[in-house]
């Protein structure tokens, strides 16, 4: 046992060591920079690098497929089955044409071919669907070197088998605990930043401080996640008694707009770590933040955001009207609240490339602390913000029209698919309205309009 | 590793499949894939709550018959070989397919097969009370090989 000492000893200086050596270089090339705003290149050049390493990889796999004679399964961003985008009528029509000998009169019937429509369709929506597949994660076109994305196990080879193990080694090794140790700094100073900051009295040098602090503290957290982040349209960012919209992808979306601008939360209040950062972000500025069963009451939901619009001292709401994380390749029905205020809207279309680690959240499958581990032995979050044009209700629009003209703007800057489908779809099931519409639609077709019945 | 689609599907098996349907190789991968994701409960098996929870099969009037297509009598659950043996009557015939004789089993994607799927629909207790032949007169003039196939990309 005394033989152990002294070794011990050299232990525990070497360790104490490079501990201090690392927060020094943390120091240095990651917090500080975060503080004023400034980049060293650092994370660019790492993207560069894991790109070719992607490519040789996907090489690799395809060649060892075609040793073993198949093809390497790669999902087809259009989809298994080709789809004609005709209406009920038209096909409908099209279907009695070719089977009936008379002339083709418009009288209203049934014919037991129009079945042929509806088990058509049917089946095409089983085989592929619009909706179900924008609630997983969104398949890749060449293997990141994840595990968690790869479809083609038996394609690969010792030497890919060697790098993706070095792989996991950088990533749960070395970058795991970096991130973690940055995630800790950065909601620390969050928490106790803020409520310093809280102690001072209302004014302007109070805002302004405000500010900093909650920039600083988001930009310490996207370096904690290796986002790499490229603004588009910087001029068009919200002003002060505006709402900012975004499609929804993950949690993280929050941290990625608020690092660029400055925002009032909207959101419920959590138990928790969640409860505590709340609690402290609201003392140095105002945040809307509303208990559970305050959510439910739709009125007061809207009264406490047109107040706080109205106010102009006040930082611009953000707000995602899916109401849900839907993973990025579309963007799905807009909730009406937030577009019955009446106060300027500024979109915000935010595009994640999912090559370097996937942001979507998938809530059903992972919980908060799973999904921001997964998070954070990802490679790299790389997205794209733009800020689109500010937009403002019309006269002759209604509520949903405005939502819907908004959606399809963010759609066509993303890229993403504008669908109508409401995003609730992911936990419940379709109300039977829409149901009853397909049913009124084609049974117009075999009852006809009044005006025709009375002609006939 | 995660889950996913070539890997639990044996060699043997897909090659069972596409002599019985007559999909490609990728095709039935797809497929199998996008069984795996309806397939919520994670047991290769999928119920009827699986289909319903697609919207779009949802609002169909048709949607509960054609979910029922798929599940032999009796049954509340269809494996991917059932699922691939119902989905092979909407594959396109091909050109070559109709000049061939038919020495092995009748391929599950011909015009009467075909027609026998639509029938079904309309026969919910299955004892064949609508009038067969009336309803083949009605259909024969009908484009039963286009109108009852969907394209597939690859």
């Amino acid at each position: 046992m005394f033989l152990l000492l002294p070794f011990d000893s050299l232990i525990v200086n070497l360790l104490g060591i490079s501990l201090t050596v690392l927060f020094t270089l943390l120091l240095v090339f990651i917090i500080v920079p975060a503080i004023f705003g400034v980049s060293f290149g650092i994370r660019k050049l790492y993207m560069k690098t894991l790109l070719k390493i992607f490519a040789w990889a996907t090489l690799r796999m395809e060649r060892g497929a075609k040793e073993k004679n198949h093809q390497l399964y790669k999902p087809y961003t259009n989809g298994i089955i080709a789809k004609d985008p005709t209406s009920l009528e038209e096909e409908i029509k099209e279907i009695r044409r070719s089977g009936s000998s008379k002339a083709l009169d418009n009288t209203p019937e049934f014919e037991l071919s129009d079945i042929f429509y509806f088990c058509r369709k049917g089946m095409e929506t089983i085989m592929d669907d619009e909706v179900t597949k924008r609630f997983s994660a969104e398949e890749l076109e060449s293997w990141n070197l994840l595990s968690r994305t790869n479809y083609n196990f038996q394609y690969i080879s010792l030497r890919l088998t060697v790098l993706w193990g070095l792989g996991v080694l950088i990533r749960y090794c070395f970058l795991l605990p970096l991130r973690i140790a940055l995630a800790f700094t950065g909601i620390s100073l969050l928490v106790v930043g803020t409520t310093v900051v809280g102690y001072l009295p209302n004014g302007r040098f109070k805002e302004f401080l405000s500010k900093h602090v909650h920039l600083m503290c988001y930009r310490i957290c996207v370096r904690a996640l290796t986002a790499i982040i490229t603004y588009h349209d910087r001029k068009n960012r919200p002003r002060n008694g505006g709402i900012c919209v975004a499609n929804h992808t993950s949690p993280i979306d929050v941290i990625i707009l608020a690092s660029d601008g400055y925002y009032a939360m909207v959101g419920q209040v959590h138990g928790g770590l969640m409860g505590v950062i709340q609690r402290a972000m609201v003392k140095a500025c105002p945040h809307v933040w509303f208990e559970r069963s305050e959510v439910k009451d739709r009125h007061l939901v809207a009264k406490r955001l047109t107040e706080h619009v109205q106010d102009k001292s006040k930082l611009p709401i953000l707000i995602f009207p899916e109401g849900t994380c839907i993973n990025n390749t579309s963007v799905m029905m807009f909730k009406k609240g937030s577009f019955e205020i009446g106060a300027t809207v500024y979109p915000v279309a935010i595009k994640y490339d999912p090559q370097f680690g996937d942001a979507f959240w998938n809530s059903s499958k992972y919980g908060m602390v799973t999904y921001l581990l997964r998070m954070m032995t990802s490679w790299a979050i790389v997205c794209s913000v733009w800020y689109l044009p500010p937009m403002t209700r019309e006269k002759d629009e209604d509520a949903v029209q405005f939502a819907n003209r908004v959606k399809s703007a963010i759609a066509r800057q993303g890229g993403l698919v504008d669908l109508l489908w409401d995003g609730g779809l992911k936990r419940e099931k379709v109300k039977d309205t829409f149901k009853e519409e397909q049913q009124k639609l084609y049974s117009k077709m075999i009852v006809g309009n009044h005006e025709d019945r009375s002609r006939s | 590793m995660g889950s996913r689609a070539s890997t639990l599907l044996r060699d043997e098996e897909l090659e069972e499949i596409k002599k019985e349907t007559g999909f490609s190789h990728s095709q039935i991968t797809r497929l199998y894939s996008r069984f795996t994701s309806l397939d919520k409960g994670e047991n290769g098996t999928l119920s009827r709550e699986d289909f319903q929870r697609i919207p779009e099969l949802a609002i169909n009037p048709l949607g509960d018959r054609i979910i029922n297509a798929f599940f032999p009598e009796g049954e509340d659950q269809v494996n991917f070989r059932g699922f691939m043996r119902t989905l092979a009557h909407f594959r396109p015939i091909e050109d070559n397919e109709k000049s061939k004789d038919v020495n092995g089993p009748e391929p599950l994607n011909r015009r009467s097969n075909k027609l026998h799927f639509a029938f079904r629909l309309y026969d919910l207790d299955k004892d064949d009370k609508i009038s067969r032949d009336e309803l083949l007169q009605v259909l024969e003039k009908v484009d039963v090989e286009q109108k009852m196939s969907i394209r597939f990309l690859h």
